[in-house]
């Protein structure tokens, strides 16, 4: 596999996991879009919709989701201080990433938490 | 390739003007500049939406559509569904540019790519308008 040839960095694995989670919440908004109409619809609509995402495999969709969004704002974040100029040095690069992979886990651990807590 | 090969004395042209057209310096600038925009809007809007699903949890469907319906929720989720939609189609866009090398399947990939997030943010629109307007 490409791992016996290839070191790979966090600058590269998270700039591809940008992507992928970028993909993946572009899915998550047609699910939104999806959710809104079943809102907006009512009735049978909307129980159907709330009983597929509330299913496990909806539910593990939801997580998903939500992990990509959470990343990809965060790294979002990263490349917008990037833009303006900031962070370039190699040790900033490297502190940033780290910051974001391990808050992005936590975040979405977080909201998940106050989210179970609070309803369901 | 470059400007440099040729000769100053026969080309009045700038290099500005050589460039135009050619390669990326065509909406490059502003593509760049939208989506970096569209990103900034989603930072605030997404952060606010991902607090509202939290205080929404296990409400029922009434709470829900009460809850949009408020016109500050309706033109914030309105705002996020185009910031959205509009960010996705251009990283989508990217993506296939980056990827999708055969120009037939590209350009087929991009028009599918524009039509999903139009379809995607107008529907998005309209289910927003009617929950906000049926009272």
């Amino acid at each position: 596999m490409l791992g016996q040839y290839y070191r790979f960095q966090i600058t590269s694995v998270m700039s591809l996991l940008h992507r992928v989670t970028g993909v993946v919440a572009s899915v998550g908004a047609f699910v939104l879009a999806w959710w809104l109409l079943a809102v907006a619809q009512g009735g049978d609509a909307y129980t159907r919709a709330a009983a597929c995402l509330s299913s496990p495999v909806g539910r593990v969709a939801l997580f998903l989701f939500s992990l990509a969004v959470v990343y990809h704002l965060l790294n979002g974040i990263r490349h917008l201080w990037w833009d303006i100029g900031r962070g370039y040095e190699i040790p900033q690069v490297y502190r940033s990433g780290w910051t974001v992979a391990v808050l992005a886990p936590v975040l979405t651990a977080l909201v998940w938490f106050l989210a179970l807590r609070g309803g369901a | 390739m470059s400007g440099g090969s040729q000769t100053p004395v026969t080309d009045f042209r700038t290099p500005l003007k050589r460039a135009r057209g050619l390669g990326s310096a065509k909406t490059g600038t502003s593509h760049f500049w939208l989506q970096r925009a569209t990103a900034v809007a989603l930072v605030f809007l997404v952060a606010w939406f991902i607090g509202t699903l939290v205080s929404l949890a296990g409400a029922d469907l009434q709470t829900v559509r009460a809850a949009i319906a408020r016109p500050c929720n309706a033109i914030l989720l309105a705002s996020l569904a185009v910031a959205l939609f509009w960010h996705a189609k251009l990283g989508l866009q990217v993506i296939v540019e980056d990827y999708v090398h055969a120009r037939g399947p590209g350009i087929a990939l991009q028009l599918l790519v524009n039509f999903l997030c139009a379809i995607g943010a107008l529907a998005s629109l309209f289910a927003i308008a009617r929950i906000a307007l049926s009272g």
